[in-house]
């Protein structure tokens, strides 16, 4: 009666997988920044950029469709950037009359829409190979060892480990409701109750839960302070990076730093 | 006169490919109490979820003459009554007397008789001046007392209970034993506590693997030693 569907981590014997985690979380953050740095437009070098991700995912065998199922996630928030369509200065477009408003579509604010929404794909997916290619222990220890803020880091881990349990414990309170939520068989009897009652009934699951999430920190905070837990996380260092691995990282980084080149100059 | 449960070859695998449940059959009488015993991973909860359509295998499930089908889940509910081991799952509303309610209420009953049911079931648990008071507060003893009440407000058939006596000491123990004694009702309780079961369950049922390895009066199985330890279990002393 566990949950398991909430971890990303895809185990495979591939490349990917057995490349460090720092080189992979280095490199992964380095790909976001040049993207987000291409000038809007640039299209040439998104495709190359694309082409790069794309070969990456084959190379990790995770499946290049899982990856793209995985990225729509993206979707929703390039509703963000939708106001850029018509906010941005340049020559109109197309003009949409809506009542007494006229809003003017903008060549410039098109190209700019499309740019965000392609780049922020493109990120994703570079977002969605590395969380299915390492797990999340082993991010984790990426992460302490490019320094970000332990306590940080130590929110990172606690959230983690206990996502896990708190969803197990939605679980049970559901089935707990689902189990007394019957009817008499008496058809003249409307079941369910209003959706107010519902709502309410719902509202105090949902406190239940906190007080209970409250709790048990309290307790696994007690639990670590018994084992001398001072507020500082320690953890065992993380062997030197082999040769092999430096040459990935280096000719990553060139890599990345020749495509932006590209982009600014043509 | 159907039986008031019916499992015929039933089997489940979790979605992680874990086979919990592998060919159970199961038929117990109407107003029978039997025990479920067996090692923790031997399925019997999972075998429990299946009464009231939580969970749904190859196979069939009957109780009380209604075949566990998604159109039957609703009936099937309001007749089993089920307790489960953590009455922190089964108490989430902020007062006692909210979750006592919540069956009914569900069940689209009248306020009167909804007021009615809340008072005899925290009566025959006897809890009655509990009602206002916030179920986080209470002792467990007291919690798994409530949480027999939220079911027994359904006016069920059949209650099923996980693990009834868990967590519980002597005295919150001893008063949930009569107590079950006493309800008029088809029980089938999954436990550890084999002392319980011999008190209260003139039947048994060991499970062990996903499979009922035995099924036979309580008095003849507790003496068979070899058996009880061949399944994790121990004859109480």
């Amino acid at each position: 009666m566990h949950v398991h569907f909430l971890d990303p981590y895809r185990p495979r014997r591939s490349p990917v997988h057995s490349l460090d985690p720092r080189v992979k979380l280095v490199l992964a953050i380095a790909f976001l920044f040049s993207v987000a740095l291409t000038p809007p437009g640039a299209w040439p070098v998104y495709l190359l950029l694309l082409s790069l991700v794309l070969s990456v995912e084959v190379l990790s065998e995770l499946g290049v469709r899982y990856v793209l199922k995985r990225s729509l996630l993206a979707l929703p928030f390039v509703l963000a950037a939708l106001p850029v369509i018509f906010t941005a200065q340049g020559a109109p477009a197309l003009e949409l009359t809506i009542g007494p408003w006229t809003l003017t579509i903008t060549q410039p604010g098109l190209e700019r829409f499309i740019s965000i929404a392609f780049k922020s794909w493109i990120s994703v997916q570079a977002a969605v190979v590395l969380a299915a290619s390492t797990s999340f222990p082993d991010l984790l220890l990426a992460m302490r060892a490019i320094r970000v803020p332990r306590l940080l880091v130590a929110i990172f881990s606690l959230m983690w480990r206990y996502l896990f349990v708190l969803v197990d414990e939605v679980l049970r309170l559901l089935r707990a409701r689902t189990a007394r939520s019957g009817n008499t068989g008496d058809p003249a009897l409307k079941t369910g109750g209003s959706l107010a009652w519902r709502a309410r009934v719902a509202g105090g699951m949902a406190g239940s839960l906190f007080l209970r999430a409250i709790e048990r920190s309290d307790r696994i905070y007690m639990a670590m302070v018994s084992r001398g837990y001072d507020g500082e996380v320690r953890a065992m260092p993380m062997p030197e990076l082999r040769p092999s691995h430096w040459v990935v990282l280096l000719s990553g980084f060139i890599l990345l730093a020749l495509l932006l080149l590209i982009s600014y100059l043509f | 006169m159907h039986h008031s449960i019916e499992v015929t070859n039933l089997s489940y695998s979790y979605p992680d490919g874990h086979q919990a449940l592998r060919e159970v059959s199961l038929s117990i009488q109407p107003g029978e109490k039997v025990a479920l015993v067996g090692p923790n991973g031997a399925g019997k909860s999972t075998l429990i979820l299946h009464l009231n359509g939580i969970l749904m295998g190859q196979g069939s499930v009957c109780v009380c003459g209604l075949e566990a089908r998604k159109e039957n889940f609703g009936r099937l509910r309001a007749m089993v009554g089920m307790v489960f081991q953590s009455p922190e799952d089964q108490l989430f509303s902020p007062t006692v007397y909210d979750d006592v309610a919540f069956g009914p209420l569900y069940q689209g009953l009248p306020p009167d008789e909804v007021r009615c049911r809340v008072d005899e079931a925290l009566a025959s648990v006897r809890m009655s001046d509990y009602a206002g008071r916030v179920s986080h507060h209470l002792s467990v003893g007291e919690k798994k007392r409530i949480a027999i009440a939220t079911v027994l407000s359904m006016k069920p058939e059949v209650l099923v209970l996980d693990e009834p006596t868990a967590g519980l000491d002597p005295r919150s123990r001893r008063s949930l034993i009569r107590l079950l004694r006493e309800l008029p009702l088809t029980m089938l309780a999954s436990t550890h506590d084999m002392l319980m079961v011999r008190e209260l369950f003139p039947r048994m049922v060991i499970m062990d693997e996903g499979r009922v390895v035995v099924d036979g009066q309580t008095a003849e199985l507790m003496q068979d030693v070899a058996l009880l330890e061949a399944h994790g279990l121990e004859r109480p002393g």
